[in-house]
């Protein structure tokens, strides 16, 4: 991938983000924004990848860390962000 | 470079990323609607998995000890957050997180650096200048973060530093951390041979520097105007995973980290336009400091009706429209189940009932309603400003609780105040107004406020939950 092929990515990605968050109602803007910080966690596959490959001691290290702390956003946001919806869903039955 | 699925082509990889980030959009489109929300998360949640599963699979894992200690670590220490967490301390645990996702694109990038350097390959200019960016956003999420939970959880105080001192040290961090990403991408040969590897310590200078930025970005920042925080540094975890897509050459951590980066964005914009105050102006403003601490006396002298739980239940048995309108005060007494038990009574008994949210009310986007959601509020029954304003002329009472600022009429009447031009809840055109406060104190933006000297206004002091208690008790006392 070319620099510029990232950059048209990215750029595409910030309008389809702009086009899907701005419909989002307020009620759901905490939840939203655990779901979102979760996605964030994607940094996840980069910390697997220099995690795994061990090339030196001090680039595992710091790939050790970085999964540990990207793992805890994964899991903890989604986890947290279910919690919010399932108690919006029940309010919303009755 | 093969893992267990190594012997295939790397378009597979790829496709298995593409899919990963139509799960991601999809996961947000569907969070338009709460009936859908939770359907969305796990549709997100699925991408995630998905991702990380071809990830482990594709490539070679020299250390498979360690990356599954991380995992093991890193997933139980999520699940035990967000699990033991109570639901006040909601806003710092999602800032917590975030910092955690911005430290860990900072380390892969510095790492990825570690890693090309290793194979003997020249470092290209669009690696350490993304590289660069990459740690420079991750450093301030994570630092940034923590001081804002920390915050948040009451444990960190107010800024050392005089405002000045603060933006100059902010201004020197800055070009500290800028100068170390210069010398990483230009790598100027003052040292001669070799020129590749005495560079590699100015990214972590670099780091440093943008560390130190960001808690003392943060430190000055005061409650009120967290929300704008949160939601900012939410945009940054996902712009620093998206910065380390480049480092990478990944293209689903470009994509989700966009859509994060997007996310936040919009949500700092809506929470600056409801307070009608600029970004920088909240980064860098800081608010009252040089409010001319305008005799409270001379308003509040003899205008102020006390009430008392009685009195207001005998209101409510007349009205056949009531407005509530909670702020962080009913966070901080954890009022929010007294407050939804009233709201069935009076639901009960026919009377038409909702609730008036402030975008800005609370620490964190989406607060209020976050906690009325845990104690079982319809969400119908949430109405947004612009929703509600129209309807006060037409309500009976309004009930405000632990709330200020977000209904201090001066908003739209006084152009000096701090808070001139910020869209405000305009209770008093209800018929009565009961105001549920601990004391007569100002709230975040340090003035008082004429809405409790109006005749149809009066307090009743005390705490939230209490005070909510009390109503729910007589309440039921009086119409059962």
């Amino acid at each position: 991938m070319t620099f510029v092929e990232n950059l048209t990515l990215f750029v595409l990605a910030a309008f389809v983000g702009y086009e899907v968050i701005t419909k989002i109602p307020t009620n759901l803007h905490t939840p939203l924004m655990s779901g979102a910080n979760a996605i964030s966690g994607i940094t996840l596959l980069g910390s697997v990848v220099v995690a795994g490959s061990g090339s030196t001691t001090l680039a595992t290290v710091l790939g050790f860390v970085a999964v540990v702390m990207a793992t805890i956003n994964v899991v903890g946001g989604y986890l947290v962000s279910h919690f919010m919806l399932a108690q919006f869903s029940r309010g919303g039955r009755d | 470079m093969a893992g267990v699925l190594g012997g295939l082509p790397e378009a597979v990889l790829q496709f298995t990323y593409l899919v990963a980030a139509v799960l991601f959009i999809q996961g947000l489109r569907d969070m338009t609607h709460p009936r859908t929300a939770t359907r969305g998360n796990a549709t997100s949640a699925g991408g995630m998995f998905l991702a990380v599963l071809v990830t482990v699979l594709w490539f070679e894992i020299l250390s498979p000890v360690v990356l599954a200690a991380g995992l093991l670590v890193g997933g139980a220490v999520g699940v035990w957050l967000a699990v033991s967490v109570e639901t006040t301390e909601m806003p710092q645990l999602v800032g917590l997180f975030n910092g955690f996702g911005g430290g860990a694109s900072a380390l892969v990038a510095g790492a990825e650096l570690i890693d090309v350097l290793g194979t003997g390959t020249q470092l290209s200019v669009g690696l350490t200048t993304t590289a660069a960016i990459a740690g420079i956003i991750g450093s301030v999420t994570f630092w940034g973060s923590l001081v804002a939970a920390g915050k948040l959880h009451g444990v960190v105080g107010d800024s050392p530093v005089s405002p000045n001192a603060g933006h100059a040290l902010k201004g020197l961090f800055l070009l500290l951390a800028v100068l170390a990403g210069l010398f990483l991408i230009v790598r100027p040969d003052i040292f001669g041979q070799p020129p590749v590897t005495p560079w590699l310590p100015s990214y972590w200078v670099l780091v440093a520097a943008a560390s130190v930025l960001g808690v003392f970005l943060v430190v000055p920042i005061g409650g009120a105007d967290m929300p704008v925080v949160i939601a900012l540094l939410n945009s940054y975890s996902g712009l620093a995973a998206a910065t380390t897509g480049f480092v990478l050459d990944n293209t689903v951590l470009i994509i989700a980290g966009t859509l994060v980066g997007a996310s936040g964005l919009i949500l700092t914009v809506i929470m600056c336009d409801s307070m009608n105050r600029s970004l920088r102006n909240v980064l860098f403003g800081g608010l009252g400091g040089e409010t001319e601490s305008e005799d409270m006396d001379e308003i509040y002298e003899g205008q102020i009706t006390e009430t008392s739980p009685e009195e207001v239940v005998m209101l409510m048995e007349t009205t056949q429209r009531v407005v509530i309108v909670p702020g962080y005060g009913m966070a901080v007494a954890q009022a929010q189940h007294a407050v939804a038990e009233l709201v069935g009574l009076l639901d009960e008994n026919g009377v038409d009932v909702e609730f008036g949210i402030h975008p800005v009310a609370g620490r964190m986007p989406g607060h209020m309603n976050a906690l009325l959601a845990e104690a079982d509020v319809p969400y119908e029954k949430m109405r947004e400003l612009e929703e509600v304003n129209p309807t006060f002329s037409q309500t009976d009472l309004v009930i405000v609780t632990g709330a200020n600022d977000v209904v201090n009429p001066k908003a739209n009447t006084d152009d000096s105040s701090p808070i001139a031009g910020m869209p405000v809840l305009n209770v008093s055109e209800a018929r009565s107004v009961v105001v549920n406060k601990r004391s007569l104190s100002p709230g975040f933006s340090g003035i008082p406020n004429p809405l409790f000297a109006k005749d149809n206004a009066s307090m009743l002091f005390g705490d939230a939950k209490e005070s909510m208690q009390a109503l729910v008790n007589h309440y039921k006392e009086e119409t059962s």
